[in-house]
Order: structure tokens, then sequence, then C-alpha cells
């Protein structure tokens, strides 16, 4: 009867463990997998070799406030000031509200967690009486209360402030940012940095002569992707690049200056003859005041407002300069509603002496074409491509790397499956843990270009709160930012020639030794209104 | 021959349903584990149904988010391991269906709803997270591991 129960004992313990040899043949099964996966992945980034690059590291902000002040309060001068870290009593409600109806919008908690920059807004200069005053509003933090100059040169001449932020129509940038830096004023402005091609040399020396801290205002300089796709471009991972596909795609009003019109706006509210400036005389339009932008006398059209951006993404990455040459063609065709820019838009920009390397044989390394190509009508995303000979480069604030079917530097890992053409060979994304809530279509243009927001340690920021910060850093340490005068010129002159190429309708070349339009004379580019 | 109530055929079906979901439940969880990258934010943000606010809101929350990622990848791996060796099979298997409801309430394949993520299969009303809930409940109302498993062990105590 013993017996019995130890033999049946014996089965018993022997049937109770009789599944734990299953998980010896997970284990194995399961490590198998894992290191075939993990060689793969490890063989491509050794051929690679792609770091994601460490972000710039700017000085610390301690010391005596920075004093601001800012002239133009509309969109892009209040989104400006945020990034600085001073937002509306409105804007703050605004957020809020939006973040109980989604609590995915956080952008409220981001502004309030946002860095300490140690700056006081010690000006305000808008000739519209109502954004001066929500300017005076926003900058009222601590006691301190900015002082609205009625005129820019007062605030120029007034030893109160030490750097100035330009959000104005373009062609106002120039003009103020020349008038800030004789001043001994630092100076961020916003792009397209000028509005004419003569004061494009005259910004440059100005700035080149008061050694005054200058910062254009493309702020993806500081988009964590772009950091790592320069070192892509740098390990020669696409090979030769033949081509860059750029678009914009936009199908709101929004998206096509259609701004709304305060209604409060009128000559008693608006200085309109400030606004004016160097533009060609006229009545008071309310029109004109709050959609500039649909106008060559104030604005640089799709050219100078968001090719700019396109073209300063690219040339963070390449580094290829001004082109050689520019066609651009379009026209009206989606918002007939009086503008004079065009709402679809074409440009050709010719590189033939560019290289980023190659890994074929010599003399197969030269040339490129930058192709932008923009509609106000369709929003659909195409996405940016840098299209080279060994693979395709896609870059937003994510960026991946598919290899060519047909690449010569892959072509061995190809045949052998280790790299497959129809998945992404590397992918880059610093919000792997993040969750994103962009509202608006027009929000999620830029986001998606990497324009909005970058990633620090995995953690979302506002890419303009960066971008402002390596400028003061500058002024606080001295150093030069990362969208200097050389850049700004580069991506000013770039889009000039696009504009002149429209409004000339001729292709427009550039003299390198000369530094300027080679085939256009002074008096075509005055019958435009560019000279 | 009866062994625990069970004919020999019924038991050793009843323990290999039992291991194909216990193996698919450890690998799920160890996979995410692997990957420092992954998060159940993704998921949770394409949520859709009548519970896709509250998932939405967890994904929002990024301290939350580090607790909801632990509990699921141990949850998935705990749950897997006492499915294979019969070990607290009852907890395992209750724990085992409340993560698989929850997966479900997330992404209901409800008439009329789309999701960001492809699915390998085509599913009305019904998916494999369902039938493998229900799998698990069966395996609750016809327990083994009281005789292939280490619970026989407890039961003896």
């Amino acid at each position: 009867m013993k017996e019995d129960n130890n033999e049946l004992n014996r089965r018993d313990v022997l049937k109770g463990l009789a599944t734990v040899p299953v998980l010896g043949a997970f284990w194995g099964v399961a490590q198998t997998k894992k290191n075939k996966d993990s060689a793969v992945k490890e063989q491509i980034f050794k051929e690679l070799n792609i770091e994601a690059a460490k972000p710039p590291v700017s000085g610390s902000m301690e010391g005596n406030p920075l004093r601001i002040g800012i002239i133009g309060f509309g969109i892009r001068g209040e989104q400006l000031l945020r990034a600085a870290g001073f937002a509306t009593k409105e804007w703050k409600e605004e957020m809020k509200k939006n973040n109980l109806e989604n609590p995915k919008d956080l952008r409220l908690k981001e502004f309030l967690e946002q860095e300490k920059l140690n700056i006081k807004l010690n000006g305000v200069c808008d000739v519209f009486d109502v954004r001066a005053e929500s300017a005076i509003e926003a900058g009222s933090v601590d006691g301190n209360k900015p002082k609205r100059y009625l005129h820019f040169e007062e605030m120029m001449a007034s030893p109160d402030i030490d750097a100035v932020i330009i959000a104005t129509p373009d062609h106002w940038h120039a003009p103020m940012a020349m008038a800030a830096a004789k001043a001994g004023k630092h100076v961020y402005v916003e792009k397209c940095m000028t509005h004419k091609v003569g004061e494009t040399y005259d910004l440059k020396k100005t700035i080149e002569d008061t050694k005054i801290v200058f910062q254009l205002g493309h702020q993806h300089r500081q988009t964590q992707s772009f950091l790592t796709a320069q070192d892509i471009i740098k390990k020669n991972v696409l090979g030769h690049v033949s081509l860059i596909q750029v678009a914009t795609n936009r199908n709101d009003d929004n998206g096509a200056w259609q701004y709304e019109i305060h209604e409060k706006a009128s000559p008693k509210t608006i200085d309109w003859q400030q606004f004016l400036g160097n533009a060609p005389k006229r009545e008071f339009d309310a029109q004109r005041f709050f959609r500039w932008r649909k106008w060559w006398d104030y604005g640089t059209g799709l050219s100078g407002d968001l090719l700019t951006h396109d073209y300063d993404r690219i040339n963070t990455i390449l580094k290829m300069g001004i082109p050689d040459s520019v066609m651009a063609s379009g026209g009206v065709y989606t918002h007939i509603d009086g503008r004079e820019v065009p709402d679809v838009f074409q440009v050709v920009m010719e590189f033939p002496n560019y290289t980023s390397g190659t890994s074929q044989e010599k003399g197969k390394e030269k040339g490129m074409t930058f192709l932008y190509t923009s509609t106000l009508g369709n929003q659909y995303d195409r996405g940016t491509l840098v299209m080279g000979h060994d693979a395709t480069l896609e870059l937003g604030a994510q960026l991946t790397v598919m290899a060519d079917p047909r690449s010569t530097r892959y072509k061995e890992m190809i045949e052998s499956g280790l790299i497959k053409t129809d998945v992404p060979m590397y992918s880059y994304n610093p919000s792997a843990k993040g969750v994103d809530a962009v509202s608006g279509a027009t929000a999620k243009y830029f986001a998606n270009k990497g324009m909005m927001y970058t990633y620090r340690d995995g953690k979302r920021v506002d890419s303009t709160f960066l971008h402002i910060k390596e400028w003061l850093s500058c002024i606080r340490h001295g150093g030069t930012p990362s969208c200097n005068i050389q850049q700004g010129f580069e991506e000013a002159m770039s889009a000039h020639m696009a504009t002149a190429s429209l409004r000339l309708g001729k292709k427009i070349t550039w003299d390198h030794e000369k530094q300027r339009m080679a085939n256009v004379s002074e008096a075509e580019l005055r019958s435009v209104g560019m000279a | 021959m009866k062994i625990g109530g069970y004919s020999k055929g019924q038991l050793w079906s009843l323990v290999v349903l039992r291991l194909f979901i216990g193996w698919h439940f450890l690998y799920e969880g160890i996979v995410k584990l692997w990957n420092d990258n992954w998060s159940a934010s993704g998921y949770l943000v394409d949520s859709k149904g009548l519970f896709a606010k509250m998932f939405e809101s967890m994904a929002a929350n990024a301290s939350l988010m580090k607790v909801v990622d632990m509990m699921n990848v141990w949850g998935l791996i705990l749950i897997g391991l006492a499915l294979i060796v019969g070990f607290l099979v009852k907890p395992a298997i209750w724990g085992g269906v409340v993560l698989l409801v929850f997966y479900y309430l997330s992404h209901p394949p409800m008439i009329g709803y789309t999701f960001a993520m492809p699915s390998e299969g085509s599913y009305l009303i019904i998916n494999k997270n369902l039938i493998e809930a229900a799998a698990l409940v069966v395996l609750a109302l016809f327990p083994t591991s009281n005789v292939v498993g280490l619970d026989q062990f407890l039961k003896r105590k």
C-alpha cells in the first residue's frame, strides 16, 4: 500500500512538472529569434554607422536678465513671445479649455513647464493698438510692465532694450534689423530675411560690421532629426544625392494667409503710414494690413514664406548654398480673391557642381536638383525626400532611410537579404515614447516637417523656444547662432531668385564669384519692386 | 481511465490549449520587455469606441503610462509563465481575461471603426482577443493545473 502511494506520488510529480520543459523550449526559440533580429540590425547599424547627434549645448541663462523688445505682435509675434516665456491671458484660457476637451492637448502644461530664459520684456512696438496692448499684457510679469513704443525707431534709441525680436511683414525685416544692429541691439528676425535684393547685401554688411548676435527665424535648425540627418550625409549613407523633393501642401484659408480681420481695425487703431514704410503709398486697407502676405509690396509669397523653410531645412543638412540657377512658375489658381502672389508655385533649383559623396566610380558624384512644389488647394503630405544613388532619406520630425534596390554600396547586403528595400533600413523617432497632439491642419503641416516641435531626451520641446534660447545663449556667452547672417543671405537670395524668375519670366543664374544674380539688371528688379 | 475527472484526451487537449495561450502571453510580454522603445501609448491613442476617451487620457499621462507599460509587460510575462508551468493558474487566467478585455475594448472591431494599426485578418465584433479571453474562461472552468502543473503541489500542502 505504502509502495503504491510512492509509485503514485512519483507519477503525480512527473505529471506536475510535465509542462516545465516547455519553458526551456520557449526560452531557446525566443533567444534564437532575438539574436537573429539583433544581428541583422547590428550589421546594418555597423555598416551605416549613423549617430543620433547630440543637440548643441547652450550656455546657462543666469546673470542679469536680458531686456527684450518685440516688434510686431501678430500671429508669429505672439508665438515667438510665447516661446520666450510670455503668453497672453486669452491664449492661456483657450488652452485650458482645449485641454478639458482633449486631454492630449498639453500645450498649456508644456508652456508652464518650459524652462525660464531669464529675460524681461521691456518694449513693445506694434502699429495696431489692440495687438500692442495684448503684447503688453503678456509681457507684464513679476511687476515689470513693457513700455509701448509708437515708432520702432524710438525703441532703437532706447537704452532699456538689449535685443529685439522682429516679426513684422517682410518689407520691414531688413530696415528694422539694420536699425537695431546699428543701435547695438541683437536681432532675431523672422523669415524671409529680406524683402528685396539690394537690402540683402546691406543687411549682411551691417550685421558683419556691427558684430551683434543675429538669428534668423528658421527654428527647425533645432530639430533633433535634422542633426541626425547631417550625420547621414556626412557618412555618405545615401550615396550621390541627385534630387531633393520638398513641398508645401495646404488647403485651408488660414494656410492661404486669408487671416481674420480684427473688428477694431480702423485708421484710428492702426498706424497705416508706418505699416506702409517703404511700400507704395495707398489708402488704408484692412485686407492689406492683416493679409499682407498676399501682396508683393509687403510679402514675398510662397517663395519667401514657405520655400525658405524647406530650402533652409535642406541647407542645414547638405550645406549646398545658393543655386547656380533657378526657374519658377505658378499662378493664382485656388484662392481667386484679388491676391497677387501665386497659390500654386513650383521652383527648380540647379546645383550642377554639388556633391555629397558617392559609392560609384569617379565622375558620377556631381550634380543635384532641388525641387519645390506647392499648392494651397490640397494638403496631401508629400514629405521631404533626399534621393541618393544608394538610399532615400525621408525627413520630418522623424526620419527614415530606405535602401535603393539598385544601390552600389548595399548591393551585397541586399542580395544576401540582410537589407530589404521595402522596409526602412534605418529609422529615427525621437518621440518613440511620446504622445503628440497637434491641432489644426497648418499645425500638422509644420509638425510633420519638424518645424513645431522637436525632442530632447524623449520629451517634446517647442523648437522655436530652443531657437530663441540659442540666440540668447550666444548673446550671453558669445558664439554664432545656427541660423546666422550667412545662412540668412543664402536663404534670402535663393528665395529672391525664385521670385525674380516667376515675376520676370526667365531662368535666373547666380555668379558665385561676384555673389550676384548674373543675368538680371537693376532695372529689371526695380520693375517688380525687388531692387 | 479518468484523470482528475477527465478522459486522457480531454485532459491533454486542455493542457495544450493552456500551453499555447501561455506561450503567446509570455512572448508578447518578453518582446515588449526587450524593446526599449516599446510603449502602449500608440495603441491607446488609436482607441475607438465607448472607452476611447479613457484610454486616450491614459496615454496622455506620461507618468501613468510608465506604470501601465510596466504592468502590461510583467502581467503578460507572469500570466504566460503561470499558464505554462501550471502555477497559480486561476488568478493568472482571470488576470489574462482582464488584459484581453482591455485590449478588446480599446480596439473593438465594430461597424464603422477603422484603426491606424492594420490587423492581419478580418474581424467583425469577434476578434482574436475575444476568442482568447473566451478560451481562458473555458480553462478556468476546466482546470488542469492541479493534475498537470505545479498547482498540484499547492493542493497537497
